[in-house]
């Protein structure tokens, strides 16, 4: 049965990419103008932009385009960027790593913070610490990204001159500068998504601790410590998943206000670019990608709530 | 007294708060004693206050309660006052916690053997190798199917009633001085029921320990106790040895609920019917019917659950459906209702035959057939008003809109004797029974000629339980309507079905009517579920045990056969070669009762005779040989 599952929800998985590939070739297809014009610009003549479509198979009916669009694709052949010239996989290349490199470290130091963090909360309800925790979550959750990032900047290197205020990368600096240079966007990220993290934890647990095989564990006498860890946690662990794998897709795909205030050099703000230039192959890749990661993590998500479920890893 | 004072209740108070925060008093100044090798039973109705009671002796109270006096002793030492560690140590150390509803109290995600042994095992009462050890000799004392691997498994994986009896493993897996045991076999079978109780009288006496005992059930009492404490509304109202209160009770609260006990099932109780409401043809019939889950290959359902079931409904009479649970009772009403496809056979209301899956039936077949859920807690939607709930099926079924639907909502409200004005209300603001007689309303409003109800007195205690089954014969009276009820209790089945339907293992071993099925002959198993009920009498447990169909009947799980008799191998009169290959012919008794087995009908008069010589010289006969061949 379970399997069956999780064969079940790698198929969604990729009806979703598919459905969501259509949308994003629709979606750019009736954008007014096409690349051919964007190219030419200002010397544009009707012949000119002819040449130039059939050169690249702008003339074709749309669903060849479509075909031939997502054929490239799958096999990695993200296009040439109709502006530079250059192909965008060089183009994403180095971004995708800055993103991933970003998004890993934020989670390394996030997540066990977090969990640690819900759970502690979860084995103190009601006290001042909690609320402490309850109430900053939530006051970080209202609160902008933006305006994280500015206070940011604001006391650490504004007024205190401990970091820069920007993520400049050359490419050479050592490992202590590295972390020099990302730790603003890195602690604003893991401040955001730690948040949102930290409260779920707390809740799932909370949730779990009414229930009454949690009386009977106090009944039984278990200390505390392991029935949050022993009897709650494992009960609480699939909405948990859930929270992280959002936030993960979040770090890849929607960091661009993060990216664009300390000027990190990441996929998010490529895309962006590439709006405002108008190139179109590089924000159908863009958007792909983003899509991509979401799907993937989601479906991670999912196969570890089915393997979390002892209802589903042991039938009957 | 020469033994031992473990625990001691002195003028214990709690109380709750409520939403203004006047403080509401629980229980009122209890006081009461336990000695070592002593059950204490604290019985009353719900709100008494006996669970209450009971969870002081582990320093706990439910969330929203409070101790506010009085202490609870145990060695001498009050636990309400101990420090926070020191209690954790009396919990699922010295005191062990067996609940009621075993389902719940499991923790889905780990394993049986982890969570019987924990405890144990925190206290440093054993070690883990040595708790498992114990663990396993309680899974084969308990007579638990699989005792070996069974601690490898996760409790969505086992029965409920092995669910019961495993969290009475847990209680005794760390040898507690005491175990609080509340309500531990309401939920079970009978024959499941002797077995638990036989389980704990043997533990505490073998290992000198003492248990709080919290029920309703005085005949379950009368077996175990040997003081009892009777409590309402958190006062006692008398207290004394078994004997004295079972036997000789003063209060008058102790009289009233002696005489709620509902009486065991005998011949004579069974309604008579027919007449009033009687038409020619049968109201619904179900025919050579085999059904199971897992889907269906070859004609037979991958997991079978019923085979060859014949059953038949009369208009206006009620078909008790009686047997142990997995036996296939709910599985009937739900083929009956369409909720399941059956693998073979035909299900046919008022002559015509139905089609077996619900979305292939038309409105009006729907209509007639309705179906009763046991807990109507589940099955009414909470966010729902009453009047919308029975105004639905009104709307489905009979096109009732605006003032009609209200008249006739405030009409179904009275036949379950229920005032209109809780059209206006949300379930959660009625009581259990309350609830119930909703739930049944919503059945009723569809107009339906038989209603299919399944356990729904079993979650109620017995006082507002006969209240119900009053009602169900009211409207069967006023109404016509037929009704297929499903109960595993014997003696509410038995004090109001005209006819009864035995299952065991899938298969009608007896059916007929209520008389007949209750008065000798009997089919074997009919007669193990019968001398099962616990009578009101001290000592009847152990008078019972002496029954050789207990010998051989209790001790033995059900198994599920291809072949032969199911019974075989629990039935005291098997006959050997016979009864495990050859499936039972079916003895045609008077007015329609019915026996499958391949003993004839003098065999079993005979055994029925002999039974009743076994229990009086009992011991000439020896306890070992259970299969004594009826000459």
């Amino acid at each position: 049965m379970m399997t069956r599952m999780v064969m079940q929800r790698i198929g969604i998985g990729f009806a979703t990419l598919w459905v969501v590939s259509v949308i994003i070739f629709v979606a750019t297809s009736i954008l007014p103008g096409d690349v051919a014009e964007i190219v030419l610009g200002q010397s544009a003549t009707p012949e000119t932009l002819a040449a130039l479509r059939a050169e690249l198979g702008l003339d074709q009916p749309w669903y060849v385009r479509y075909f031939s669009w997502l054929g490239d694709m799958a096999v990695g052949d993200l296009g040439i960027s109709k502006a530079g010239g250059a192909t965008i996989s060089s183009l994403i290349g180095g971004r995708l790593g800055n993103t991933l490199m970003m998004a890993g470290w934020v989670s390394v130091i996030s997540i066990p913070i977090s969990i640690a963090l819900g759970l502690w909360a979860a084995m103190h309800p009601g006290t001042w610490l909690d609320r402490i925790v309850t109430f900053g979550t939530l006051s970080l959750i209202s609160v902008p990204e933006f305006f994280i990032a500015t206070i940011a900047v604001l006391v650490l290197a504004v007024e205190l001159h401990w970091l820069p205020s920007t993520a400049y990368m050359t490419g050479e600096e050592s490992f202590w500068e590295l972390m020099k240079a990302l730790a603003m966007p890195l602690i604003t990220l893991v401040i955001v998504v730690s948040a949102q993290m930290i409260r779920m934890t707390r809740a799932g647990i909370l949730n779990v601790m009414s229930s009454p095989y949690i009386e009977m564990a106090i009944l039984k006498g278990v200390p505390r410590g392991r029935i949050i860890m022993r009897h709650a946690f494992y009960n609480a662990i699939g909405p948990i998943i859930n929270v992280i794998a959002l936030n993960l897709a979040y770090l890849v795909s929607g960091v661009v206000i993060v990216e664009t205030i300390f000027a990190y050099p990441g996929l998010a703000k490529l895309m962006i670019d590439g709006v405002q230039t108008r190139d179109l192959p590089l924000v159908q890749a863009c958007a792909m990608i983003f899509c991509g990661t979401y799907v993937v993590l989601i479906l991670l998500a999912d196969i570890g709530s089915i393997l979390s479920n002892p209802r589903l890893r042991n039938p009957k | 007294m020469a033994k031992e004072k473990l625990f001691e209740v002195v003028d214990l108070r709690i109380s709750a708060y409520d939403d203004e925060g006047v403080e509401v008093p629980i229980v009122r100044g209890v006081s009461f004693d336990i000695h070592k090798g002593e059950v204490v039973a604290l019985i009353g109705e719900s709100g008494s206050g006996k669970t209450t009671i009971s969870l002081a002796s582990l320093a706990y109270t439910k969330p929203g309660l409070h101790f506010t006096g009085g202490q609870a002793k145990l060695y001498g030492k009050d636990v309400l006052t101990m420090a926070p560690l020191e209690q954790r140590e009396i919990r699922g150390g010295n005191v062990a916690y067996l609940a009621q509803s075993a389902a719940a109290t499991f923790n889905p995600a780990i394993t049986i053997g982890e969570q019987v042994t924990e405890s144990a095992v925190l206290h440093g009462r054993l070690n883990q190798e040595e708790a498992t050890k114990r663990a396993l000799e309680l899974y084969h004392a308990l007579e638990l199917p699989g005792a070996d691997r069974i601690g490898l498994r996760y409790p969505h994986q086992v029965s409920g009633g092995q669910l019961q009896r495993l969290m009475a493993a847990m209680a005794l897996c760390g040898k507690p001085d005491l175990m609080v045991l509340d309500e531990p076999t309401t939920a079970l079978d009978v024959t499941t029921q002797i077995e638990v109780l036989k389980a704990f009288k043997k533990v505490i006496r073998e290992e000198n320990s003492a248990a709080i005992y919290v029920t309703h059930d005085l005949a379950v009492v009368a077996q175990i106790a040997d003081h009892i404490v009777v409590l309402y509304r958190g006062e006692i109202m008398e207290q004394g040895s078994a004997d004295q209160i079972i036997n000789h009770p003063t209060h008058a609260y102790t009289k009233r609920l002696m005489e709620a006990v509902r009486p065991r099932p005998e011949s004579g109780m069974g309604v008579d019917a027919s007449g009033d409401h009687d038409r020619v043809i049968d109201n619904i019939e179900v025919r050579n019917m085999t059904a199971g889950y897992g889907g269906i290959v070859d004609g037979e359902p991958v997991i079978p659950i019923l085979k060859d079931i014949n059953v038949s409904v009369k208009n206006g009479h009620v078909v008790g459906v009686i047997g142990e649970s997995g036996c296939g009772k709910s599985t009937l009403a739900r083929v009956m209702a369409g909720m399941l496809q059956p693998a073979r056979g035909d299900i046919i209301l008022d002559g015509k035959t139905l089609e077996g899956a619900l979305k292939n039936r038309n409105l009006d077949e729907l209509q007639k057939v309705q179906f009763v859920f046991q807990m109507a807690d589940t099955a009414l939607n909470p966010k729902q008003l009453i009047g919308n709930i029975i105004g639905r099926p009104l709307e489905f079924y009979h096109g009732l809109t605006g003032r009609e639907k209200h008249a006739k909502v405030a009409e179904i409200l009275e036949m379950v004797e229920l005032p209109a004005a809780f059209a206006n209300r949300y379930p959660m603001e009625l009581s259990g029974g309350q609830k119930q007689r909703i739930n049944l309303a919503r059945a009723l409003a569809a107009s339906p000629e038989v209603m299919l109800c399944d356990e729904v007195t079993s979650a109620l205690d017995s006082i507002v339980g006969a209240n119900v089954i009053k009602l169900l014969t009211s409207l069967r009276d006023k109404t016509g309507v037929s009704f297929v009820f499903i109960s595993h209790d014997l003696s509410t089945v038995a004090s109001f079905a005209d006819e009864i339907v035995v299952l065991y293992a899938g298969r009608v071993v007896e059916q007929g009517p209520t008389d007949e099925v209750l008065e000798p002959p009997f089919h074997p198993y009919t007669r193990l579920l019968i001398s099962s009920v616990p009578e009101m009498r001290i000592g009847w447990l152990e008078d019972t045990m002496k029954r050789r169909e207990m010998a051989v009947g209790i001790a033995r799980g059900v198994e599920i056969t291809a072949k032969g008799c199911p019974f075989y191998n629990r039935c005291p009169l098997a006959i050997e070669g016979t009864c495990q290959t050859l499936i039972p012919p079916t003895l045609e008794l008077e007015n329609g009762h019915q026996i499958a087995c391949h003993l004839t009908l003098e065999d079993l008069q005979q055994a029925e005779a002999d039974a009743q010589r076994i229990l009086l010289g009992y011991e000439k006969l020896g306890h070992d040989d259970p299969q004594i061949h009826v000459p």
